[in-house]
């Protein structure tokens, strides 16, 4: 059973991807589509066996991969209660992904490449947390990263959907090489890549000093960093996250898919997963602490100002991973973990949802467009709404455990770190709440900002006068201008009627909901409550000296109020701005645009980037080309030749003359040539 | 006192028969070069019968280079000859003119 978990989607894959154009769009989606159904219902029983029923944890060996020394590699399918948790975030979100799939691409003429890949990604993500070692891992971390790269560059007609593909592709590069090294490292340090055997030799490890980078370090800190910023690649965190944000390029089901389950929460899981490693090394998870709460404010003031109703949610996962780091940096994995459990509902739902009115809007995705919908899509707005709630952290909504848990433990935790980690998260979770509901007011509320006739050209003409109207909010932007009209179903001529999607997409949105509202409720005990320890099973190692999910407990009533505080704060605020006295946000941005103007463009962090990395890495490529290559490898090497031909050629051409008299005089220099030389040998 | 040998005599001669036909072949342009190299490729000839009678100790090589001599003469008058009448006839003796015979 646990084999077909993992191995449906890839049926899937191989049947949708290759034959794909044989059987047909609507056979590709349903097999697709319902293998990963039945991936799913699997895992759902593997959940209720091994991590709320008794069923041992275990490890599956399928094949040897390889063994070169003392590496040995195995397809291995390990199973215990965090795998258990992430098989049913994965298959659960990807198979209403799938589901959604069909009503949102209903128009597109490459829908059976669409799933194929859709499934491909949820193998490569299943390989990964099902690895009994690293080398494994590595494997589904590489596969969730070729699988994001195919599919955020889906439309690949779009540059920018190109763009931002590679963009992906490459910043991911940046975080597995440290990765990558991580795993070297581990290596050196206990012959094994198998995750029992290095668990096992962790204890003994600690204090250790290696001398890597001509430095002396403490052993297992330097290869948990390492480690981390593999996660800090595959989950966005503080500088490598620029990859995150565009890869809402992508047709919407994917964002969903790369937000909730697969891709950016591999990061978190890695972490999670080598906690034995990670508890040895308190200056690692003390790193992971601050980059969490970094990105968790960073994204979250990035959040505020984004006008793309997907880069919002975008940023919103970006923060929220922020938060899955802090929780894992305090020593709370399990409050990680749960709080990835949690986000994937409410993140995958708010991302179908927007899908839902992007859908509805005809592809429009900037909200200064929108406004008013709720009348036209009321159970849309219902959906986001209950997104919106548990994303805010709304008593008793899924968010409210999760996301108030690591706020605790943030607090609890006692150390200057872990309060910069509570400070931090607790200002973003007033932020999330206000960039939240901003996104259902400019959406849902007040006057309808589309018109009815003239949208026609939106896909073409998107950039320029379309925004300078609406901008009631906040004047137009080029930066954020993306053409979002896409090849694939551009020119609609009727006027815009926006209308509910089809049954395919809500059925999924429900379903999420349902997960949204209560997931946190019913599965808190389980997670981080008093069951934790018949829950969870050794699947998470805590040191001797980690009590924190006892001690979230136990702190000052403020700051256990302060985020719901916040929260309810964000939601005044944001109900003032955009619903009661809505010149506020612009009469703000036209009086603090250096800071509306340093959040709008992301602190900068692009141009920065393209001046330290971008640009010399350009400049060196045209120096090898322009002048390694051109000028010296093609001008003495292939070009150099042929021209020295051209030459030689050139004047032997001017002694085919075609006059006799030339030829004669050829013979004649040649006569006395051959007498002058018989001569001058034969005399002496 | 100097010898002269009878190869060098013969290289002498080789070489300027050479460049007699040479300058019949290469000038494209004066009838009047390509007679006086004509003129040089006899005396060549001349040269070769001197210098062979003369190690031969056989008088009839240098009697036979005096009539040679004596008919070039008459041939440089007649050619001249010639090239003035024509000259008369059309207006130039540019070798790129002469083709009347020319199909």
């Amino acid at each position: 059973m646990y084999a077909a978990i993992v191995f449906l989607p890839l049926l899937g894959f191989l049947i949708a991807g290759p034959f794909g154009r044989q059987i047909g769009a609507r056979p590709s989606e349903l097999v697709t589509t319902s293998l990963l159904f039945v991936a799913c219902l699997f895992s759902w029983v593997t959940f209720f066996q091994v991590a709320l029923g008794t069923a041992p944890s275990s490890t599956s060996l399928i094949l040897n991969w390889f063994t070169s020394g003392a590496v040995r590699v195995d397809w291995a399918l390990k199973i215990d209660t965090l795998t258990a948790v992430m098989l049913i975030v994965v298959t659960t979100v990807s198979s209403l992904v799938h589901l959604y799939s069909i009503g949102y691409m209903r128009e597109d003429p490459h829908r059976p490449r669409f799933f194929s890949f859709l499934s491909l990604f949820t193998f490569a993500m299943l390989m990964l947390v099902t690895a009994d070692n690293l080398v494994q891992m590595f494997f589904g971390w590489e596969g969730v990263g070729l699988a994001s790269y195919l599919l955020i560059g889906f439309w690949y007609e779009r540059p920018s959907a190109n763009a931002a593909a590679i963009k992906a592709f490459v910043v991911n590069r940046v975080g597995d090489f440290g990765f990558a090294l991580g795993i070297f490292l581990t290596f050196v340090l206990t012959n094994s890549v198998n995750l029992d055997q290095i668990f096992a030799a962790a204890p003994s490890l600690a204090h250790q000093e290696i001398h890597v980078f001509g430095l002396d370090v403490d052993a297992l800190t330097i290869t948990c960093l390492l480690l981390f910023m593999g996660a800090m690649g595959k989950s966005a965190q503080f500088l490598l996250h620029t990859w995150l944000p565009d890869a809402m390029e992508g047709p919407t089901p994917v964002s969903a898919l790369i937000h909730a389950a697969t891709m950016v929460t591999a990061g978190v899981f890695m972490v999670a997963r080598l906690s034995p490693l990670f508890e040895q090394a308190p200056a690692a998870l003390t790193f992971v602490t601050i980059v969490g709460a970094t990105t968790a404010f960073f994204a979250a003031t990035v959040g505020l100002v984004q006008n793309d109703i997907k880069r919002v949610i975008a940023y919103s996962t970006c923060s929220q991973l922020g938060y899955m780091f802090v929780g894992l940096g305090v020593g709370g994995y399990a409050l990680g973990i749960f709080h990835l459990f949690t986000h994937a509902f409410f993140k995958a739902l708010l991302f179908l949802g927007a899908g839902a009115v992007i859908d509805a809007m005809h592809h429009e995705q900037d909200m200064r467009q929108m406004g008013g919908l709720w009348r036209k899509i009321p159970f849309t707005f219902v959906m986001m709404t209950i997104g919106t709630l548990a994303l805010t952290g709304f008593p008793l909504t899924a968010g409210y455990y999760s996301k108030d848990a690591i706020i605790e433990a943030a607090y609890a935790a006692n150390n200057a770190p872990a309060y910069y980690g509570f400070l931090l998260t607790t200002l973003a979770a007033g932020l999330t709440s206000f960039y939240s509901w901003r996104l259902v007011f400019l959406t849902f509320f007040g006057k309808p900002r589309w018109s009815e006739a003239g949208h026609d050209a939106h896909g073409s003409v998107h950039g320029g006068a379309g925004h300078g109207q609406a901008s009631q909010e906040e004047p137009a932007h080029h930066n954020d201008a993306v053409d979002h009209g896409h090849a694939g179903q551009g020119g609609h001529g009727h006027a815009l009627d926006p209308h509910e999607p089809p049954l395919s997409m809500l059925l999924p949105l429900a379903v999420l909901a349902t997960g949204a509202l209560f997931a946190g409720f019913a599965f808190a005990p389980y997670f981080i409550g008093e069951q934790t320890g018949e829950f969870w099973k050794n699947a998470l190692y805590l040191g001797p000296e980690n009590h924190i999910l006892a001690e979230r407990e136990d702190i000052p009533g403020l700051a256990k109020e302060l985020p719901t505080i916040l929260m309810g704060a964000g939601f005044l605020i944001a109900l003032l701005f955009y619903v009661l006295v809505p010149a506020i946000p612009g009469w703000l941005a036209a009086h603090a645009r250096p800071l509306y103007d340093f959040l709008l463009n992301k602190w900068y962090f692009d141009e920065l980037y393209d001046a330290i990395f971008v640009g010399p890495a350009f400049a060196l490529g045209r120096l090898f080309w322009k002048g390694g290559d051109g000028a010296i490898i093609d001008r003495l090497g292939p070009d150099g030749v042929a021209a020295r031909v051209v030459d030689v050629t050139g004047r032997v051409v001017k002694l085919q003359s075609g006059y006799i008299y030339h030829y004669a005089f050829a013979m004649l220099v040649g006569l006395a040539a051959v007498t002058t030389w018989y001569i001058a040998l034969g005399i002496r | 006192m100097l010898s002269v040998s009878l190869s060098q005599f013969l290289i002498v001669a080789a070489i300027l028969f050479t460049l007699g036909v040479a300058g019949v072949i290469l000038n494209r342009k004066n009838i009047i070069i390509v007679l006086m190299s004509v003129e040089l490729i006899l005396l060549s000839v001349n040269l070769n019968l001197v210098a062979f009678s003369a190690y031969l100790g056989d008088l009839t090589g240098q009697i036979f280079a005096l009539f040679i001599l004596t008919v070039a003469a008459a041939e440089a008058a007649i050619g001249l000859a010639i090239l003035v009448c024509y000259y008369r006839n059309r207006g130039s003796i540019a070798i790129e003119d002469i083709n009347l015979m020319k199909g």
